[in-house]
């Protein structure tokens, strides 16, 4: 099979590789670049467990072929740490107890981040619907939402 | 997964490539992407189009160019669309939306392609390299369709006489039971003009409700008037089963359903 080359910026880092045409964005980042935090769940679009932001927008890794990300800025929940400190989102996710198996959980937080990239002080309604491609089999649901909105309300008073 | 992916600059080079056997074009991916993943092994290789042109939205008129590449997303947002936006919102969760295409939603086989539904009651047209046909008979050829989908052409409606329906199980967003679409022209009096109803998971694929449609001339959007029309959106219908709901089930609950649209 053809190696193809391909560049990307990827949490604020240029990488470029050669890869196998074909090869899903997903399985480039877990297989050859080495950062395994998007999550290979159903690899149909459904479960949202390799949820990426891809040019600020929300994409799913698993659906999507490495080649076609050339010149994009990605991120994943790998680099939303700075300096040693979670994210607000992190720290969220771990004070509500949002996470058991954690599988989820990278897709949730990545998720949640382009919610409050776009919507500060969101609804709960809006955490539900920007939730709503992800799937959650062990915490349920109400936790997530809650460390959500707790995030977002830490935001706005750091913001204050 | 091996597949050997091609870029080309217009369509028309693309659909040349398109020919060969085990070739699937790239759109946003929610459909070849996933059942390459799944093990398809019919697909070997894919053609994508890099043509802007394909993402472009184009309102003038009262006409609406939607190009093949065009987003769910981009529509949902689009401000002149907002007669459509809820269509849009019906597909996937937000990630999906922002992938999945108005080409690609063309081909996705039922429980899925609910814009499709949307632009069969809209009466569109779709644009390939070899020119245009209704959304009808392209439908009913897609299986067999090797041209690529440029884009879809359609008169924008109002606001007040479209409307659009999507039945789930998961709230707030699950895969359809089925899902509705209905261009209701109205006379002063109230009375309906012209109907175009469209249904998803009626069939392997969006069909249009020519029963119901007939049955709704001339009658007002009352329980009463509107009886005729639901007892005959049945007729021709063949639907779906699968872990979703049973072919018994969705005949069943599309009466109701198509009731509380029009009532709506």
């Amino acid at each position: 099979m053809a190696k193809v080359p391909v560049q990307f910026t990827l949490n604020g880092s240029e990488k470029a590789e050669f890869i196998e045409s074909g090869t899903t964005l997903l399985h480039a980042l877990r297989d050859k670049i080495g950062d395994t935090s998007p999550k290979g769940g159903c690899h149909q679009g459904t479960c949202g467990a390799c949820s990426v932001i891809i040019d600020g927008e929300l994409r799913l890794s698993c659906l999507m072929l490495a080649e076609t990300c050339s010149g994009a800025d990605i991120q994943t929940a790998a680099g939303l740490a700075e300096g040693g400190m979670l994210h607000p989102l992190q720290r969220a996710f771990l004070d509500a107890f949002a996470t058991q198996c954690g599988f989820c959980t990278p897709g949730m937080i990545i998720a949640a981040k382009v919610l409050l990239d776009h919507t500060p002080n969101p609804s709960r309604e809006d955490v539900v619907e920007a939730l709503s491609g992800n799937i959650c089999r062990c915490t349920g649901y109400e936790p997530i939402i809650q460390a959500v909105l707790a995030a977002a309300r830490a935001n706005s008073q750091n913001a204050a | 997964m091996s597949l050997a992916l091609q870029t080309f600059p217009t369509v028309k080079d693309a659909n040349t490539a398109l020919q060969a056997s085990g070739t699937r074009y790239l759109g946003g991916g929610t459909l070849v992407v996933r059942a390459a993943n799944e093990g398809d092994v019919s697909v070997s290789d894919l053609v994508r189009v890099a043509d802007p042109d394909l993402a472009r939205i184009a309102v003038s008129g009262g006409k609406v160019k939607l190009g093949a590449s065009v987003t769910m997303a981009a529509i949902a947002r689009h401000p002149e669309l907002a007669a459509l936006a809820p269509a849009a919102r019906a597909v996937g969760g937000p990630a999906i939306r922002n992938m999945a295409t108005v080409g690609g939603n063309l081909f996705a086989p039922a429980p899925y392609g609910d814009f499709a539904v949307a632009l069969l009651a809209l009466d569109a047209a779709v644009v390939t390299a070899d020119g245009e046909m209704p959304i009808e008979t392209f439908l009913a050829g897609r299986d067999r369709s090797r041209a690529i989908v440029a884009a879809v052409e359609f008169s924008l409606p109002r606001a007040e006489s479209f409307r659009f329906l999507k039945v789930s199980r998961v709230k707030p967003k699950g895969i359809s039971v089925l899902s509705i679409a209905a261009l209701l022209q109205r006379s002063a009096d109230g009375t309906v003009a012209s109907a175009s109803i469209a249904l998803g998971c009626m069939a392997d694929r969006p069909m249009r409700a020519k029963a119901a449609e007939n049955a709704l001339l001339g009658c007002k959007l009352t329980p009463e008037e509107i009886a005729p029309a639901l007892a005959a959106a049945g007729e021709g219908i063949t639907p779906i089963t699968d872990p979703i709901a049973s072919a018994w089930y969705r005949a069943e609950v599309l009466p109701v359903h198509l009731g509380r649209l029009l009532l709506s």
